[in-house]
């Protein structure tokens, strides 16, 4: 059982005045991982609490699965939707099992299931149940915290769970290894999150979607992969950061790499043209392109110079001497996967083809281009 | 020193009368204090101008000498056992009001926040949350309010609420050191054994998640 959220132009100003959401309009698919992203003040963790009504929005509605939530009483709609806050708030006078079990228990369920559930929990977010069920919480470092935070909200079985920058705190390498978790959680669990962060590197790693928030308006909504290469304005581009694309090299594909001013040739043209252009351009290779049809791209093959060192034969057309078989790739293909078609066949030119069409080529600088784009940054890290 | 042992020896039915009455006067005070200030405390952390207002004046009642109290009370209750339960009532006020206030407004918002967003109800988060967290502290306003009570008592006698202060005043005018001391010193055992007793419950109210 899945469930969907949805904002309706909703508004929220305090004492009539400061628009803190502004007419802001979300739709949230049953088991996709949204992320709200902005600066501090932008209006994502407002956004957020107006979900589970610990803020009341000032205009608008909000539904789940279809409902109004000003319907539902606070308390029970609460009680159903998973909470997990920066700075973990649990109940320190309580054990790591009473703080997982506490709201299954206010709502009366048998005991020894709440103890069976409070046991699954704890191995699910990979904290040993036997060494941890009857500690404190000051007996936990910070992202053991958040671990038994993430099991308390995951306690009543909720569809939805909120996220209120739950790693922020925590030291990078615990908030990688959580992040990871989350994720792999998600596979298991599908639940629809909603989680707040002011770090865009984390939206984009975790994000189904990202939603990048300012002065409370959403200004993109969209897949991260998207955000990142299609950013709808100047500010989404200035707060994703322009090389940012380049930082995150499992989203680049073969059309983020491949040069698009190849050297081309039609088919039908004598070999002496190629020796000319192949000096004139200082390339080792050519796409032929047929010069028939209407699109002059159409690709038949390639020539490399091996091909042309071989004929003596000034005269000899393209067609004749082009290599047919070539690789090639679609302009979506992944960059890990031209990487292991190049190896793998020892290619030093991939043409990018789409329906045909040549729309560039990957070389050895293209691809020397991104590497060394991306290493200072590993090299930093 | 002998002298002593055989005050105590020959009146030991009026030092456990006296005793008694000086138990009741300060316990019945301090029992009244928690009734009033306990939900006083509570009440006041939802607004910030009645907690300074509630506050003042508990402080104001604080600073007015004992015996002064005793005789301010008078015109209201008479002499005898109500005005000093009274009097020791208004001294005990504040240390509980305010310990409470403190120890409830102490709870990190964090630990209220994560409550209330996981569904609990105002009072719920009350009972299972702020008050086992604020307990050690509003128990250390209940153990001063109570020595300082059990001290106080001792003057009531002046006031013909009778308790140990009785014994000693008698003794002092007397010159009756055996007398004085058979007094004074149930007195100050008293207080130090209640400080001791009401020192467990703390400890046993308290969470081991929070004591440490």
């Amino acid at each position: 059982m899945k469930v969907v959220i949805e904002l309706k132009q909703v508004c929220k100003t305090y004492n009539h005045k400061d628009m803190v959401v502004n007419n802001l309009n979300l739709h949230i698919k049953a088991g996709e991982l949204v992320v709200l992203v902005g600066e501090s003040g932008c209006g994502k963790t407002t956004t957020m609490k107006m979900i589970n009504r610990l803020e009341e929005s000032s205009s608008g509605s909000i539904f789940i699965d279809g409902k109004d939530i000003r319907g539902v009483d606070p308390i029970e709609l609460r009680r159903n939707i998973g909470y997990v806050i920066q700075r973990v708030g649990l109940f320190p006078h309580l054990t790591v099992g009473q703080n997982i079990g506490i709201v299954p228990r206010l709502t009366k369920k048998d005991p020894a299931k709440i103890a069976k559930k409070t046991i699954e929990l704890l191995d699910m977010v990979d904290l040993k149940h036997e060494n941890y069920l009857n500690r404190f919480p000051n007996e936990l470092s910070g992202g053991e915290e958040q671990r038994v935070g993430v099991a308390r909200a995951l306690a009543n079985d909720p569809d939805i769970v909120l996220m209120d920058e739950p790693f922020s705190s925590l030291d990078p390498i615990t908030r990688g290894q959580l992040q990871n978790e989350l994720l792999k959680l998600q596979e298991e669990l599908h639940k629809t999150i909603v989680f707040v962060t002011h770090d865009i590197n984390e939206a984009i790693k975790i994000g189904d979607k990202i939603a990048v928030m300012q002065n409370g308006k959403i200004m993109q909504y969209d897949t991260p992969e998207k955000i990142l290469k299609k950013p709808s304005n100047r500010f989404i581009e200035n707060f994703v950061g322009q090389d940012r694309l380049w930082k995150t090299p499992d989203m680049l594909r073969a059309r983020d790499i491949m040069k698009k001013d190849y050297v081309r040739i039609g088919m039908n043209r004598p070999l002496a043209h190629a020796v000319e252009l192949m000096r004139e351009k200082n390339c080792e290779a050519l796409v032929v392109v047929s010069s028939s049809g209407n699109n002059p791209d159409y690709m038949k093959g390639m020539v490399g110079r091996r091909q042309i060192n071989k004929e003596c034969d000034h005269d000899v057309r393209m067609k004749a001497i082009m290599r047919t078989d070539v690789i090639t790739v679609q302009p979506d293909t992944p960059l890990n996967e031209v990487l292991q078609l190049r190896e793998k066949h020892k290619l030093r030119f991939i043409p990018v083809v789409e329906e045909g069409i040549t729309m560039g080529i990957i070389s050895e600088p293209s691809i020397l281009n991104v590497l060394t784009e991306i290493i200072p940054e590993s090299e930093g890290f | 020193m002998g002298d002593f042992f055989q005050y105590v020896a020959g009146h030991l039915d009026l030092i456990l009368e006296k005793t008694g009455q000086h138990v009741g006067l300060a316990f019945s005070a301090v029992g009244l204090a928690c009734l009033v200030g306990i939900p006083a405390g509570l009440l006041i952390t939802r607004n910030k101008k009645l907690a300074n207002a509630v506050i003042n004046v508990a402080n104001v009642m604080q600073t007015i000498p004992s015996l002064a109290m005793f005789a301010l009370v008078i015109p209201l209750l008479g002499i005898g056992a109500k005005n000093a339960i009274f009097a020791l009532f208004l001294y005990a006020l504040l240390p509980i009001t305010k310990n409470t206030y403190i120890g409830i407004k102490n709870v990190d918002p964090s630990v209220t926040e994560a409550a209330k967003g996981m569904g609990m109800s105002r009072a719920q988060i009350l009972y299972k949350v702020e008050m086992p967290l604020a307990v050690a502290v509003i128990m250390g306003g209940v153990r001063i309010a109570t020595v300082t009570g059990i001290g106080i008592a001792t003057i009531a006698t002046l006031i013909g609420a009778g308790g140990l202060g009785t014994l000693i005043y008698q003794g002092i005018g007397m010159v009756n050191l055996p007398m004085m001391f058979a007094g004074a010193i149930p007195a100050a055992l008293l207080a130090l054994l209640t400080d001791f007793i009401l020192g467990l419950f703390e400890k046993k109210l308290t969470s081991k998640g929070i004591s440490s």
